[in-house]
């Protein structure tokens, strides 16, 4: 939110004037027909997407040439809005000409850019980018039907941002590699989530398979059981595992060690003692709370040397960004 | 090109008349009513005046409450959040009933409400696009706090039962509030024979300004404040009173009540004028039966022809409709009105909501005939559900 939302616009404004010419005359709006497909020596294919429960539905009609797969005339009919019907014409346009392997290749992306006035502003306003889609998705289905194969076989990785294009395993990936925590991040690094806005959870424009809240919540579950798996591993085989990469619990039994092996055996020696109280994550430091026991607890020194002697010996014999806090 | 203005259930022109009403109180009369000096007392009698004129125009009794508001949009949270504080979060109801179809003033608190542990019942409406009073007996308990059902809808204009609907919360002891915002100035509205306890409006619905609404309140009800502050309205609500406003109210549902008639005859002419002429176009189905519905809407869905498409061309022939098409808003959801009324899933897409006022003339409806055929035919040559539409299917 901020001043420019306050007093909302009209999505029309946010048209570009391509789409609002071709709303206006679409220059492919029409049908072909089978005398059409004798004249042109070519294949007539008809395809049908979308559903008019979804306010969208388009109807794309492709002359093929056999010899060559190539796209010889193309048109289009659609129940839709004036993005989906400027959609729909620029999809046929960058159709025609094309060979069906080619055309397959063709985007939501690519349709929306080619409406675009200037390189850099978008065609349609974002919840808009959701219509671009099917004109995609149409071109799949004609190809499926002149090839005889399923509209599947085109898609060779599960789309969860229809909008931006963004797969599955893209989104997984970066989640990984940049140790991402929220869906904001994953939009940041990806652009999915950036447009109608579908996929990031339940209840948007429309239902989806796939969530982004969903996949970075059991990403980070796979990721935190593969970290404890890894741990548990080296534990077991006898290897040394550096310090930050322990579990809470390895990095507790570690620092408990350590005192009792090092520090504890001092104190006692001088009427004293003291115990762990908790081991806190605290951003790149691992706080450690002690609570000091027997002579220890008001010992002048105890909030200077002693305690300077225990987080000295944790942070040479462990890690150095251990911190010891006395309670 | 001629500019033609049939979205006036979304909100209407100021009559010149309360313009002029209101002038001076915005530069000569302008002092603060609370004050003591002659400047603020100056603006009392024309707020006396103007209260009278709301009591008049919907037949209120002196020891009844009409608390000006800045919108129907308080007056509605203020009922259902102040019946929530009153009788729910302190008391030992849980439990309202509202419709489906209510404005999202009242769905919106609703599902507020909801997250804080009040349990609503939305009630879908009937192929007529109302709700019957013998259904809201139905779903009332010993729990049930309120009932607030609109008294005419806002995309068709179907009128719901309110009388019936009042005298059944009667006899079960519940509460009942009605938005009348769609019903004041285009039906009779009268408070004490419909026997609602609550009734919202708002003035730029009926020619008044925006920005100031009112909430009638039977016989003094309590209701939880919800602004609290100097003592203005009695204490009910405060805040500086919006004097010219509330002067601009008044004048507007005075005039509104006056021209009831003219509504009830020449706009309803208009309104059946344009219908017919629509419904000549084949495959065109309008919602609601016409004696039942406010003389001035028509909710019209048109096959193959997708909502905002359609709003695009009319708008492009300078004519100014509405739809509750979902690909003209934020999600995808078809029309809620038209999926409750029992349309089927493409005519939900495809709803074109033409509202009319007293200030629409012969020729503005001539010229959107002609422009409405237009634009159908030519989206219907692009449509690829129309031309392929199985013939059973037709109306």
């Amino acid at each position: 939110m901020a001043k420019t939302d306050l007093i909302g616009g009209s999505i029309w404004e946010e048209y570009s004037q391509k789409v609002q010419e071709l709303m206006n005359n679409p220059k492919n709006q029409g049908e072909l027909t089978e005398e059409d497909a004798k004249r042109l020596g070519g294949e007539l294919i008809v395809a049908d997407f979308g559903a008019e429960s979804c306010g969208d539905a388009v109807r794309l009609y492709w002359i093929v040439d056999p010899k060559t797969d190539r796209i010889l005339d193309a048109k289009f009919k659609s129940f839709g809005c004036g993005t989906a019907i400027a959609s729909s014409d620029t999809m046929v346009e960058l159709c025609k000409g094309k060979t069906v392997d080619e055309a397959v290749k063709i985007t939501n992306i690519d349709v929306e850019k080619a409406m675009r006035d200037e390189p850099n502003t978008p065609a349609v306003p974002p919840q808009k980018m959701h219509c671009s889609v099917m004109a995609y998705d149409v071109i799949k289905k004609a190809a499926s039907l002149y090839k005889g194969v399923d509209m599947e076989s085109f898609e060779d990785e599960i789309i969860v941002c229809e909008c931006a294009r963004v797969s599955l395993s893209t989104i997984k990936e970066v989640i990984r590699l940049n140790d991402l925590k929220t869906v904001e991040e994953i939009t940041d690094y990806t652009k999915a989530g950036a447009f109608c806005k579908s996929c990031i959870k339940p209840g948007g424009h429309e239902e989806r398979e796939y969530y982004l809240v969903d996949i970075l919540a059991d990403t980070r579950r796979e990721m935190e059981e593969e970290k404890l798996k890894e741990a548990a591993e080296k534990q077991a085989s006898g290897e040394e595992i550096p310090f930050s990469d322990m579990t809470l619990v390895q990095k507790i039994k570690a620092i408990d060690s350590v005192i009792d092996e090092s520090v504890r055996q001092y104190l006692i020696m001088d009427g004293g003692n003291m115990e762990v109280l908790d081991v806190k994550q605290n951003g790149e430091y691992t706080d450690v709370y002690i609570r000091y026991l027997g002579a220890c607890s008001g010992c002048a020194s105890s909030t200077t040397g002693t305690l300077y002697a225990i987080e000295s010996t944790l942070k040479e014999k462990l890690d150095p960004n251990i911190r010891v806090l006395p309670i | 090109m001629m500019k033609v203005y049939l979205d006036n259930n979304a909100t209407t022109m100021v009559d010149p008349e309360v313009k002029a009403a209101m002038d001076p109180y915005f530069t000569e009369i302008y002092g603060n009513p609370n004050s003591l000096h002659d400047f603020g007392t100056a603006s009392h009698p024309a707020l006396r005046r103007a209260m009278d004129q709301m009591y008049e125009a919907i037949g209120a009794r002196d020891e009844d409450d009409i608390v000006v508001t800045s919108c129907a949009t308080e007056s509605n949270n203020w009922v259902l959040k102040g019946v929530y504080f009153d009788l729910i979060k302190n008391g030992d109801k849980d439990h309202i009933i509202t419709t489906e179809v209510e404005h999202p003033s009242i769905t919106a608190v609703c599902r507020w409400l909801e997250e804080q542990g009040v349990r609503v019942t939305y009630l879908p409406v009937n192929n007529d696009g109302i709700v019957e009073a013998h259904t809201v007996r139905d779903f009332i308990t010993d729990k049930t706090a309120l009932v607030s059902i609109m008294w005419a809808n806002n995309e068709t204009g179907a009128i719901f039962p309110v009388e019936q609907i009042a005298e059944v919360c009667k006899e079960k002891g519940v509460l009942f509030h009605t938005d009348g915002v769609q019903a004041v100035g285009k039906i009779p509205v009268d408070v004490i024979r419909s026997g609602v306890d609550f009734m919202s409006f708002s003035a730029h619905k009926f020619h008044g300004p925006k920005g100031v609404g009112g909430l009638y309140i039977r016989n003094g009800h309590p209701l939880t404040s919800l602004l609290h502050g100097g003592e203005h309205m009695g204490g009910r609500r405060s805040g500086t009173l919006n004097v010219p406003g509330i002067v601009g109210m008044g004048k507007a549902i005075e005039l509104a009540n006056y021209y009831l008639k003219f509504e009830e005859e020449h706009v309803r002419r208009l309104r059946d004028k344009l219908e017919d002429a629509i419904l000549e176009i084949p495959d065109i189905y309008s919602v609601g039966p016409r004696d039942n519905r406010t003389p001035n809407t028509i909710l019209v869905s048109v096959r193959g022809v997708e909502g905002e498409a359609m709003l695009w061309d009319l708008n492009r022939a300078g004519i100014a409709a509405s739809t509750g098409s979902a690909c003209a808003s934020e999600d995808l959801e078809a029309n809620p009105i038209m999926t409750a009324v029992g349309a089927d899933s493409e005519l939900a897409h495809t709803a074109v909501r033409l509202s009319l006022s007293r200030f629409t003339t012969e020729e503005e409806i001539d010229y959107t005939i002609e422009q409405f055929k237009k634009a159908v035919e030519r989206l219907r040559a692009i449509s690829s559900t129309y031309a392929y539409m199985p013939e059973n299917m037709k109306v």
